[in-house]
């Protein structure tokens, strides 16, 4: 057995005794992204596919809220930088290997075209609203000529944008937690999952729409649940380093934090419920959204937490 | 040209003075260190060995800080010093959490600091502070590059090993075991 102790007395802030470099802005951060990529998704895909009267829920009153939502990730984003009044040089600079520049970049270019994507489907969704010029009015109408073009830019970027949550930590060798390729495809997949949670919020009670909404949601819980099996099941199966690190969640000090708070309240229970709507039980929708995106948010913050303790 | 440190394990008693100069030289800020000194002991009671060594950041050829660095204030320099420009840095942080040495730390002013290799005295033809103020002069610095320097000599009499190899950083401090 190998046992370290460090006797300089080192105790940089934020670095030991354990990594602590990036506080709870990072995970919300990270889970707001998601959230409204799932959400610029759904409706970008469903608009392609000529289907937005089939989903008024999805399509049009859901990413009424996602530049707000975007608009608070990139302030977190801002917010947890150290050296603010050089935030700029994010935009001076493309570095195809810095995971983070990517999703400086896809924020810039993303969300314009949320604010773009709101505005020209706020008035289907509130039939009431009046901009107060005439002139946004008709600059608005003569965008949605170019629907299908913003739904293909939408549709691209917010698949960049999901998956660069989960990237922008499995890029980083150093810390074994998140050295796994599936946690790309587990955020986005999360992302997913949440957005279906956050339209069946916005879909008419006992609509055609909501059914179909939870159908989906149930499946990406499933998909989900598959890729947190493989992510653990990679930990256990690995290096030394792994190994241990899986012990955070698996006896260790996220252990029940994981097991209760993102498997049962986030992913088992809202699916049970879903499976229980989906029998004509009356469930009301409101429960399982809600623990889904909590879930949703737990599973980020846990992540990024035990992600910062582990170490080689 | 490649420079590097070779650390004499068997010499290092501890005694924490790298630390220190390197404080002094670089002034940095009360509480933070550049360099620190790691004191192993492995075995199992009563057969354990101790080593002790003075650990900074590696100047990885392979260097995640780099690569992972959104607007290129870490950097690379002649001779394979990596660095942080203060004024290109945007404090994210991903150059810490992408170090496995866990060698860096925000400076109090916001910006990334870590160990430069005390470039502004390498460039004069000077040993960093840490060498030079060694009373067991048991640090070397040189070119690994040229193998007629110290350095070279050394890496090639003597056995040794660098930390966390399996990381992929190619390291270049090399401890002398
Ligand atoms: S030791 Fe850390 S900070 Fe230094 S070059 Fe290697 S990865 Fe970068
Ligand atoms: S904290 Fe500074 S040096 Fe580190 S990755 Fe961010 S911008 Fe680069």
């Amino acid at each position: 057995m190998i046992e370290e102790l460090i006797i300089s007395g080192r105790m940089n802030p934020e670095i030991d005794p354990h990594l602590h470099a990036w506080p709870w802005y990072v995970p919300t951060d990270l889970f707001l992204a998601a959230l409204v990529a799932g959400i610029l998704i759904f409706s970008a895909f469903l608009t392609l596919h000529g289907r937005e009267n089939e989903f008024p829920a999805a399509v049009k009153r859901a990413p009424i809220l996602a530049p707000f939502l975007l608009g608070i990730a990139l302030l977190l984003l801002f917010l947890d930088l150290s050296h603010k009044l050089y935030f700029w040089q994010l935009y001076t600079n493309i570095r195809w290997t810095s995971p983070l520049s990517w999703g400086a970049w896809t924020y810039l270019f993303l969300t314009p075209l949320a604010f773009i994507w709101a505005a020209i489907h706020i008035k289907t969704a509130f039939p009431n609203w009046t901009w107060p010029y005439k002139w946004i009015d008709t600059f608005i109408e003569s965008l949605k000529g170019y629907r299908i073009w913003f739904a293909w830019a939408i549709l691209g970027l917010s698949l960049t944008l999901g998956m660069y949550t989960g990237i922008l930590l499995s890029a980083f060798n150093a810390r074994p937690i998140w050295n796994s390729a599936i946690i790309g495809p587990l955020f986005l997949t999360s992302g997913l999952t949440s957005a279906t949670a956050f339209i069946l919020l916005n879909c008419p009670k006992g609509s055609n729409e909501k059914k179909l909404f939870c159908t989906v949601s149930l499946i990406s819980l499933g998909v989900q649940t598959f890729l947190m099996i493989h992510l653990v099941m990679g930990y256990l199966s690995s290096d030394l380093a792994q190994v241990k690190a899986a012990d955070l969640f698996l006896g260790g000090e996220f252990t029940t934090l994981f097991w209760i708070l993102i498997v049962a309240l986030g992913t088992l229970i809202p699916a049970y419920l879903h499976i229980l709507y989906l029998k004509n039980i009356k469930i009301p929708v409101i429960v399982p959204s809600i623990l889904i995106i909590l879930g949703g948010f737990f599973l980020r913050y846990i992540l990024v937490e035990a992600g910062q303790i582990s170490h080689w | 040209m490649r420079y590097a440190m070779a650390i004499d394990t068997k010499k290092c008693v501890g005694c924490s003075d790298c630390v220190v100069a390197c404080q002094t030289e670089n002034n940095v800020p009360i509480g933070y260190c550049r360099d620190w000194v790691v004191e192993a002991t492995s075995g199992t009671y009563p057969d354990l060995s101790m080593e002790l060594r003075s650990e900074r950041c590696n100047h990885c050829t392979n260097a995640p800080c780099v690569r992972c660095c959104p607007t290129e204030a870490s950097h690379i320099v002649e001779g394979g010093i990596v660095l942080v420009d203060p004024d290109q840095c945007i404090g994210c942080k991903a150059c810490i959490a992408s170090c496995p040495y866990d060698a860096r730390f925000v400076h109090p002013e916001g910006y990334v600091d870590k160990c430069t290799f005390c470039i502004h005295k390498v460039e004069k033809g000077e040993d960093p502070a840490c060498v030079e103020v060694c009373p067991t002069k048991c640090m070397y610095f040189g070119d690994t590059d040229d193998p007629n320097s110290d350095i070279s000599k050394l890496l090639k009499k003597r056995k040794w090993k660098t930390l966390i190899p399996e990381a992929g950083t190619e390291p270049n401090i090399y401890y002398l075991i």
